[in-house]
């Protein structure tokens, strides 16, 4: 049974795609491996500049002109990297989601949200009319925005950051993807929504058998959604393994000092001053 | 960083086309040079008397001539210098009037409640719909025409639109930490003004004073050709325009001289604004 | 924690504060907070809490609509220029976005030595000499004061920000989110240096966080807002182990814990 997610080698360098990078620039991110099995759940922890955000970029194939990707993405059987966009749009939305951190920014801000969550309803799953509408409501109800009237007919700036965070979960998951892919959905948000909206992704990632690539710089965070991770560090992976394992035993130096960090602030929790 | 801040700060740091902009600077200094080599020569040296009507009647470029003569047999080549400069003394003038009071109106805005903003913001708003020859005529017919009314009529009409620019400048600055933490330095709003917000508006403004240097010089031109400029012989290009217009046929060079000068100055102005818009970045300086 | 009543008069103090704002939305109701030398209080909520409304009175940015703040037990007259710079010079802030605090078009040495400056405090040789020295006492080299701050990355930015507001040997420091917006790996770093920094200068503290473990790691008093509202305080080991109000347990309950 092969992977639903296999990167091999791959490696993202600022520069165009036509001549050769940038003078001596660094890889964005260097010869990573990872797999991810149907229903699998994976965490991919790092600080900003690790080359986190740009994986779950390079899945898709959104990376950009600016950049330029090699080595082997294979999503669903699809290889990724060098594929033209018509042969990527089957797969965004239909066999990955994508959240992010910032739902002000993934929301179209002059658009109603029923009417966004509607559009990738509607191309994906071909709805129409009252079926559409209903689709609309129960894809709400399933996010546990039991308001449907109002909230569909609500701009996104209407709404609650939790409350915009969980359209964008609707709508990433819209099109009954394979996988999920988080890229620090809750970072922008309050601890009591956060715990909610992880409560929320883990359930629906559960009950619909997805797999779940969790992408975040907060240990605790990533512990709580999967059981194993991948640690990366200006843009290689330096560590993998189970949480447990990473968190009692780390190996690397950028690892060590990760753990180091969220174990003090968690033990200030069980200590304080 | 999510990513599409991560996408963004790539870009950011692209350098863009770092080569093509710096030719556009170097083109730019070396028009506006030439017309300020042939301005600064003639404060010390004309090729013939401004008033001198020797020459022969609209003759053509000669050895003695060198872009030939007017209607009234007047050397061309020294009424040019002279309208060069004229047209760099109308740019920095009305450049200089416009920035003043835009920069103090713009920043009084930025600094004033919502209904003092409000009112200078509409008040702003109708001098710039006013189109700024109109303005500049209305202000020329009634204080009578001569240059310097019309550097100060280009200039108020300019420093409208100086303001407004300054006002949302100051206020993106005003509503940066940094501003809040030079308050709780110590620093009064006065040197908030001259350490913080000034500094970095500049880049920004600069580059739209140097445009409107080139809109300025037009402006005078347009005016001088309408007539309402300074007569001959310390007449400006615009003059030179009006005055070609019947002869163009006849006597090119009259009307193609002035026009090439002007396309020159502010298109060479317009390259250094360019290339002033790349150099304000201070991400690309660097410390020692 | 003693019973015994604070002698000293607090650096800071808030009594029964509230802030109403123009267009008459409420953001403070009744909000008390002393803090006295060397004392560190964390202010926790989350957002519309009114954190940084609090924040802006404890600064003297704004006037409390009702109830008072005192400085050294006396009001805060913005006519009274020297003791408002000696309050500027005594209580001192960092903010929440490294990336937004420093001037971009100034070199790192003036940007730290501005306290200076505008107060008064040094000439300009003295006040180079003070900069450097703070700058080193963040943990950071004496050329940096050359660069600018795009050369820098968050943390360092953070530890710039920090060694501004030490640079005029402040009483009381005023910390909004100092972490917030930094790594994981970077934030222990920045909570060990102010620890550091408390130590060595007693310097006293106020956090204002929505993170319960940046607050547990500084302070030693915690005060919970809600809605503009004060709705527990007390020694953190009490607020974070036997919470009183619902709302307390709730927060708490919602923290991501490593699992032990």
């Amino acid at each position: 049974m092969s992977d639903l997610l296999d990167i091999s080698g791959l490696t993202i360098t600022r520069g165009v795609r036509r001549g050769a990078p940038d003078g001596a620039d660094q890889p964005l991110l260097d010869g990573l491996d990872l797999t991810i099995a149907a229903g699998g759940r994976l965490g991919l922890i790092g600080g900003s500049g690790s080359g986190k955000s740009l994986t779950s970029l390079a899945v898709i194939g959104l990376l950009g002109e600016q950049l330029s990707a090699s080595g082997s993405v294979e999503l669903a059987g699809t290889q990724v990297i060098g594929a033209p966009d018509r042969a990527l749009r089957p797969l965004r939305g239909r066999v990955a989601g994508l959240v992010f951190q910032e739902p002000l920014t993934a929301l179209d801000p002059l658009m109603r949200v029923g009417a966004q969550l509607a559009e990738p309803l509607r191309r994906h799953l071909g709805l129409r009319g009252e079926r559409l509408k209903e689709a609309v409501e129960a894809a709400l109800v399933e996010v546990s925005l039991t308001d449907t009237a109002r909230i569909a007919a609500s701009y996104p700036h209407e709404l609650s950051g939790g409350q915009r965070q969980r359209i964008a979960i609707a709508i990433a998951l819209a099109g009954r993807p394979q996988l999920l892919i988080a890229d620090e959905p809750t970072t922008a948000l309050d601890v009591t929504v956060q715990a909610e909206v992880l409560a929320l992704i883990d359930r629906l990632v559960r009950e619909r058998g997805m797999a779940l690539l969790f992408i975040s710089h907060d240990l605790a965070v990533v512990s709580t959604m999967v059981d194993e991770v991948v640690v990366l560090s200006e843009g290689r992976a330096v560590e993998r393994g189970a949480v447990a394992q990473v968190l009692t035993a780390p190996q690397h130096e950028d690892t060590r000092r990760l753990v180091t960090s969220a174990r003090a602030l968690d033990d200030a929790l069980e200590d304080p001053r | 960083m999510s990513a599409v801040d991560a996408q963004t700060a790539l870009a950011d740091r692209r350098p863009v086309r770092r080569r093509a902009r710096s030719a556009t600077l170097t083109v730019g200094l070396v028009l506006v040079g030439v017309i300020a080599v042939l301005a600064a020569v003639s404060l010390v040296w004309l090729p013939f008397a401004p008033t001198d009507t020797s020459g022969g009647r609209l003759e053509g470029p000669t050895g003695t001539h060198w872009l030939g003569t007017d209607k009234l047999g007047r050397d061309l080549m020294t009424q040019l210098m002279i309208g060069a400069r004229i047209a760099l003394a109308t740019g920095a003038g009305a450049v200089a009037v416009g920035a003043v009071i835009g920069i103090a109106v713009g920043l009084a805005a930025a600094f004033a409640s919502a209904w003092l903003d409000d009112t200078i913001s509409a008040a702003l708003d109708v001098v710039i719909a006013f189109p700024v020859l109109l303005l500049a005529m209305l202000i020329v017919a009634a204080q009578g025409a001569s240059l310097g009314t019309a550097i100060i009529a280009i200039g108020l009409a300019m420093s409208a639109i100086v303001a407004r620019l300054t006002r949302i400048l100051t206020k993106r600055v005003l509503s940066e930490q940094y501003v809040v933490a030079a308050r709780t330095a110590g620093t009064s709003w006065a040197g908030v003004i001259g350490q913080h917000v000034l500094p970095n508006i500049w880049p920004t403004l600069s580059v739209n004073l140097a445009l409107q240097f080139g809109i300025a010089v037009l402006a005078e031109a347009s005016l001088s050709y309408l007539g309402l400029g300074a007569p001959p012989p310390n007449a400006s290009w615009g003059r030179l325009l009006q005055e070609a217009q019947a002869t163009v046929t006849t006597a090119p060079v009259g009307a193609i001289a002035p026009g090439v000068a002007v396309v020159m100055l502010v298109v060479g102005v317009n390259f250094i604004a360019d290339g002033l818009r790349d150099l304000g970045d201070p991400t690309r300086r660097r410390g020692a | 924690m003693t019973d015994a009543p604070i002698t000293t008069t607090p650096i800071l103090e808030l009594d029964a504060v509230g802030f109403r704002y123009r267009g008459g939305q409420e953001a403070l109701a009744d909000v008390s907070l002393a803090v006295g030398a060397g004392e560190a209080v964390g202010i926790v909520g989350q957002s519309g809490a009114g954190k940084s409304t609090l924040l802006r009175l404890l600064l003297g940015l704004d006037r409390p609509t009702t109830g008072s703040v005192r400085f050294d037990g006396g009001a805060l007259d913005p006519r009274d220029r020297t003791r408002v710079r000696r309050f500027r010079a005594s209580v001192q802030a960092v903010f929440q976005d490294p990336y937004s605090s420093l001037d971009p078009r100034q070199r790192i040495g003036r940007i730290v030595a501005e306290p200076l400056r505008s107060l008064r405090l040094a000439t300009t040789e003295q006040a180079t000499v003070r900069a450097t020295e703070a700058l080193e006492a963040v943990g950071l080299p004496a050329d940096a004061a050359s660069r600018f701050p795009h050369e820098f990355s968050g943390g360092q930015r953070q530890r710039i920000a920090i060694a501004r507001a030490i640079v005029p040997n402040p009483r009381l420091l005023l910390a909004d989110e100092p972490v917030s917006a930094l790594d994981m790996s970077t934030r222990i770093q920045i909570i060990e240096l102010l620890a550091e920094l408390r130590a060595s200068n007693g310097l006293a503290l106020v956090m204002v966080s929505h993170d319960l473990g940046t607050v547990a790691a500084l302070c030693e008093r915690t005060m919970v807002l809600r809605h503009g509202q004060v709705v527990e305080a007390g020694a953190t080991a009490q607020v974070l182990h036997d919470p009183a109000e619902a709302y307390t347990k709730q927060l708490i309950a919602a923290i991501p814990r490593l699992p032990r």
